[in-house]
């Protein structure tokens, strides 16, 4: 039940917006977030963005994971 | 929830955590670590456990790890007595709006899909602010079952605030959601209970952050590694409990730091603090927990179905289901003399066979 999944922003009304993954679009409430733009990723649950997607943790992560894999 | 087309555009943070080339790797790193170790390491959210079976990742760790599943399935952990007030609830006409999760789970005598075939109004709403339209629709008074871990309840909290502000008295919620880490202590505080390493909830974390489970790995000095659900992010979360353990420490540490913050998200825990009390509750499998779950203050009493005086059959739970020492991560569902007999998702005995999430039913479906 705690699935959530990252799904990108596409359109943003005040406290409701609509968000997108695999070409399936959704519409999320915004209510737990300051400051969503379109263009970002957030993690959507129950129908809310839970939180941002931070890409450049995201990078950092993946880049980590290739050093261990390849030590 | 969301189906995939046959080709489907990419998303970078689904994607890239599923290489299975650096999935390998990332397996071997953990053999080497463990060495001829023994570690039982818990997934303390049911995601965690069907994850692990799904991506087929249990069967690339060595032999002396074990992943034991927990207490983190809301509907498997919340006791029939709920269920059965819902259903009565139902029963005097009102409608019920529910996750799909809590569908087919059985209460003391019947379950919200036997009720919808005998005549109950029972919808399976994707988002609580579903419970708002469809109060907004009908005539009649809808109770949403709002049930949940910390990630859940936000979301709840925000659409209560929202019925006050659209003046919307039709809908009323029936509150239990449930705390991780107090559930969490409570299995450490278990002298039955092993557990060398907990692979913590992402998604929970998202909101708590890290600092709620720094006082179990200070007091018990048992690692722990908040881990996400990918393959990549679930080894990794693996490789450093592993490694933890190798090198003799206790920490918390964020293998999922993508979403997961130290502070978690402030705004929802706010939106949650204003709408909820914390009270003593009452988990399947761990009994009694303090301070362990959520209810509706008492200036939102207008939206809180608790109050709505009906009357409830006693719970009984199944007899011979080993569902709460599943949860407990003390029995392994295929320990349970009636998995896979008497007890499969077509026909299930107990909650742990039902939810999407249950490791009853993770068992039955990747498991045997
Ligand atoms: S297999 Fe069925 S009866 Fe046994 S513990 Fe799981 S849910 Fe209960």
């Amino acid at each position: 039940m705690c699935l959530a999944v990252p799904m990108r922003v596409i359109e943003v009304r005040g406290d409701m917006g609509v968000a997108e993954l695999w070409g399936v679009r959704r519409e999320v409430g915004l209510h737990l977030l300051e400051d969503v733009e379109v263009g970002d990723y957030v993690l959507v649950h129950a129908g809310f963005a839970i939180e941002k997607v931070d890409p450049g943790e995201a990078e950092r992560t993946l880049e980590m994971l290739s050093e261990i894999a390849g030590a | 929830m969301i189906g995939v087309p046959a080709a489907r555009p990419s998303n970078r943070y689904i994607d890239a955590f599923r290489d299975g080339r650096v999935a390998r790797r990332l397996a071997d790193a953990i053999w080497e670590l463990v060495g001829k170790g023994r570690f039982s390491f818990m997934e303390v959210c049911g995601t965690h456990t069907v994850s692990a079976f799904r991506s087929g990742l249990r069967s690339m760790l060595p032999d002396g790890l074990e992943l034991r599943s927990g207490p983190g399935c809301p509907v498997c952990v919340t006791p029939n007595s709920y269920l059965d007030r819902a259903i009565a609830l139902g029963r005097k006409g009102m409608t019920l709006a529910t996750f799909g999760d809590m569908f087919r789970v059985p209460g003391s005598s019947s379950s919200l899909l036997k009720e919808r075939a005998m005549g109950a109004k029972v919808h399976v709403v994707y988002s609580p602010l579903d419970a708002l339209r469809l109060a907004e629709d009908s005539d009649g008074t809808v109770v949403f079952l709002a049930v949940g871990f910390e990630t859940t309840a936000p979301a709840v909290a925000a659409t209560v605030l929202e019925a006050r502000s659209r003046n919307l008295h039709k809908v009323k919620f029936l509150v239990a959601h449930k705390l991780i880490p107090p559930a969490m202590r409570c299995l450490l505080e278990d002298p039955d209970v092993r557990i060398d390493g907990f692979m913590c909830p992402g998604h929970v974390s998202v909101v708590i952050g890290s600092e709620p489970y720094r006082p179990l790995a200070r007091d018990y000095g048992v690692p722990c590694v908040i881990t996400g659900f990918e393959p990549l992010d679930m080894l990794q979360g693996i490789y450093l409990l592993a490694r933890q353990k190798a090198e003799g420490m206790a920490e918390v540490q964020i293998a999922y730091r993508r979403v997961v913050r130290p502070d978690g998200n402030t705004k929802a825990r706010e939106l949650m603090e204003e709408v909820f009390r914390v009270v003593d509750d009452e988990w399947r499998g761990l009994g009694p927990v303090p301070e362990s779950g959520l209810r509706l203050r008492e200036e939102f009493g207008e939206w809180d179905a608790e109050t709505i005086p009906v009357e409830v059959e006693p719970a009984v739970e199944p007899s011979g289901c080993r569902c709460g020492d599943v949860l407990r991560g003390t029995c392994s569902p295929p320990e349970c003399a009636l998995f896979g007999r008497a007890c499969t998702p077509e026909h299930p005995v107990g909650a742990c066979m039902v939810s999407s999430e249950g490791a009853c039913a993770a068992w039955y479906r990747y498991g045997r």
